[in-house]
């Protein structure tokens, strides 16, 4: 994503305020995230990164604000528009959510055979061209039971990638992986982004991850109910005013506030 | 712009000509031509010219791999010509002659192997119900032993949810049962003036047998399945991993507290049903114009005390096998989600066999003590 380009907002919230009942997790949240950027959304335990995912890809409906997606508001749209927006993303869930009495390669099939008109071996062959881009080719005979923690959440990965969407959600893709296997989670996203110019949104705690792929990001924070950081990584992390939003780049625990 | 396939055949090559928007959507329509065009010409060369492609993604690059992967003699191979650059990137991660076509399925096993599948599985389940058994009745005579250390909270609970809010299905089960049965053998025995005997037909077999009999499967399908699906979903979350670990075994601490609550309520859930199964018949009758006061008497002189405690003894058994048929369903739950629904259907099917085949052998060790 280069600087120049211009900035093509494909997901908008505007003045967001998320809760559940009198508890509120969001007051007045608002970004936008541009096409083909890799937008990471960063913050402590317990601030709503999750939250604020549900609300973006309308599993929860606001309590004021709303979400655009390519223009469209999703919690307020209804059948086959709803359908049309919810087809433009993939999303890969922070415990996988694959389906457990399917094998990997019938649960990359599923959103294949529900939408389009393959041939059933073109089906399996790019079942298996997504688990080959997450390193798990000629694992699609396993079911989920079966297999581990990290590959299960590469093999989510692979289920959100089924139908190429515009826009693929990430909560967590590296958390509890190797470090190995983590950088090329990160390879894979650049990668995506690159050559199909996909958008990435992505929840993460992992530093390297964040420098390595985030071109822009926000920072969420649970006093402030809201964001109080956005931009790039590395000028966050040199030249954020805020003491928490540096503490957070530079993993230092926040009794060290006093001593900087 | 949409996607499309042409094909230009020239003496010793031809050119499939690929053109648009190549995604998960359209492609399905052009799979079977392109394959179709690559067994039309087996042994020339096929040129797949991609430079109208505006769009390729991961199922364009599926198309073009299985157009590549295709087995052809030599001199004839497929090569691709004019893919941009990004798209081509995106090809060139792959292999295309790795990827060998799937076989539809593995072999089924014969018959005489799953015959011995299924018998090992019969074996493995008996023995987990032995060892299950064992372990339960040991963990319940070490708690009636030392009534202090249960844990009488959730025992309450257990009983509360497993009993007083079974009473309402099984009030309206045992009444309708009462109806139904006095109704039907009525008109019967109406044609021989005998109204009167269906009051000594419903004191016996509901006391004996039908007041335990439905309330043991009403509570099979209610408690049973809920002990099974709620333990199972504990196993796949590890919280009885967390039990082990503590040092707390689960059979003491989940399997004890539900097969006593269970049991204790078994009880007075058989005396409501088999009370509310006489009222419903004593209604009944009275549409036939035999008092109640009548049926009471009659019913009372027929029925004794021993084939009412009889009935009792029985539910006692039943809520044994029911909780600790689906606890023992919950803990041998494997993972995901799929798993606690097969628990729980085991735990309501297991359940009802096995109380059927204890009543059977009730009728037939009440026969020989003459009860």
């Amino acid at each position: 994503m280069s600087a120049a380009a211009p900035p093509d907002a494909v997901i908008r919230v505007e003045n967001l305020k998320t809760g559940f009942g009198d508890f509120i997790v969001h007051e007045n949240v608002s970004f936008e995230v541009r096409r083909g950027e890799v937008f990471a959304i960063l913050g402590g335990s317990g601030c709503g990164k999750t939250v604020l995912l549900k609300h973006m890809i309308g599993l929860y409906r606001p309590l004021a604000g709303r979400v655009l997606i390519g223009g469209e508001d999703i919690a307020t749209s209804h059948g086959a528009r709803r359908l049309a927006i919810l087809k433009r993303f993939g999303v890969m869930y922070q415990l996988g959510a694959l389906f457990g009495n399917m094998t990997l390669r019938e649960n990359i099939r599923l959103p294949l055979e529900e939408y389009t008109d393959l041939p059933d071996e073109a089906m399996d062959l790019i079942a298996e061209t997504k688990l080959r881009l997450v390193n798990l080719g000629g694992a699609g005979h396993r079911t989920p039971s079966e297999i581990s923690g990290g590959m299960m959440k590469r093999a989510a990965i692979a289920r959100a990638l089924a139908l190429d969407p515009e826009i693929v959600f990430l909560d967590e893709p590296s958390g509890g992986l190797d470090p190995v296997t983590s950088a090329e989670l990160d390879e894979l996203v650049l990668r995506l982004s690159d050559s199909l110019g996909i958008t990435f949104v992505v929840i993460t705690h992992e530093l390297p991850s964040i420098f390595a792929i985030a071109d822009r990001c926000i920072m969420l924070d649970k006093r402030a109910k809201g964001i109080i950081a956005e931009g790039r990584p590395a000028d966050l992390r040199d030249h954020s005013p805020n003491p928490r939003v540096r503490q957070f780049f530079n993993r230092e625990a926040s009794e060290s506030e006093a001593a900087a | 712009m949409k996607a499309s396939l042409a094909l230009n055949e020239t003496a010793g090559s031809a050119t499939l000509a690929l053109a648009g928007r190549l995604d998960a959507y359209s492609v399905g329509r052009l799979w079977r031509d392109a394959r179709a065009a690559l067994t039309k010409h087996p042994n020339t060369p096929v040129t797949v010219d991609c430079s109208a492609v505006d769009y390729c993604d991961g199922a364009g690059v599926g198309l073009l791999l299985d157009l590549l992967r295709q087995p052809r003699p030599a001199g004839a191979d497929v090569h691709i010509e004019g893919l941009a650059e990004r798209f081509h990137r995106l090809l060139d991660q792959f292999d295309p002659k790795s990827f060998v076509e799937t076989s539809a399925a593995p072999p089924r096993p014969g018959i005489i192997e799953r015959a011995g599948i299924a018998g090992e599985q019969l074996w493995a389940d008996l023995r987990g119900l032995v060892a299950f058994l064992g372990e339960a009745s040991a963990a319940l005579v070490h708690a009636l032993a030392h009534p202090r250390m249960l844990r009488w909270r959730d025992i309450l609970y257990v009983a509360e949810e497993a009993g007083v809010n079974a009473l309402p299905i099984v009030l309206l089960i045992g009444f309708l049962m009462g109806v139904i049965l006095a109704f039907q053998s009525a008109i019967a025995m109406k044609q021989f003036g005998a109204e009167i005997f269906v009051a000594n037909l419903l004191s016996l077999s509901i006391l004996r047998e039908l007041g335990p009999l439905m309330t043991a499967i009403l509570l099979a399908g209610r408690s049973g399945a809920a002990f099974a699906a709620e333990i199972g979903t504990m196993k796949v979350n590890q919280e009885i991993d967390a039990l082990t670990t503590m040092g707390l075994d689960p059979v003491k601490f989940l399997v004890v507290t539900r097969v006593l609550a269970a049991t204790a309520m078994t009880v007075p859930l058989v005396v409501f049903s088999d009370l509310i199964g006489l009222v419903g018949g004593a209604l009944v009758m009275l549409t036939f114009e035999i008092p109640i006061a009548t049926y009471y008497k009659q019913a009372m002189s027929f029925a004794t005390l021993g084939d009412f405690m009889g009935g009792l003894a029985k539910a006692v058994v039943f809520g044994v096998l029911i909780a600790g048929i689906g606890c023992l369903r919950g803990l041998q739950t494997e993972t995901g989600a799929s798993a606690v629904g097969i628990a729980a259907t085991s735990a309501v099917v297991s359940g009802i066999i096995m109380i059927v085949f204890v009543d059977g052998v009730f009728a037939v060790v009440y026969y020989y003590l003459g009860i």
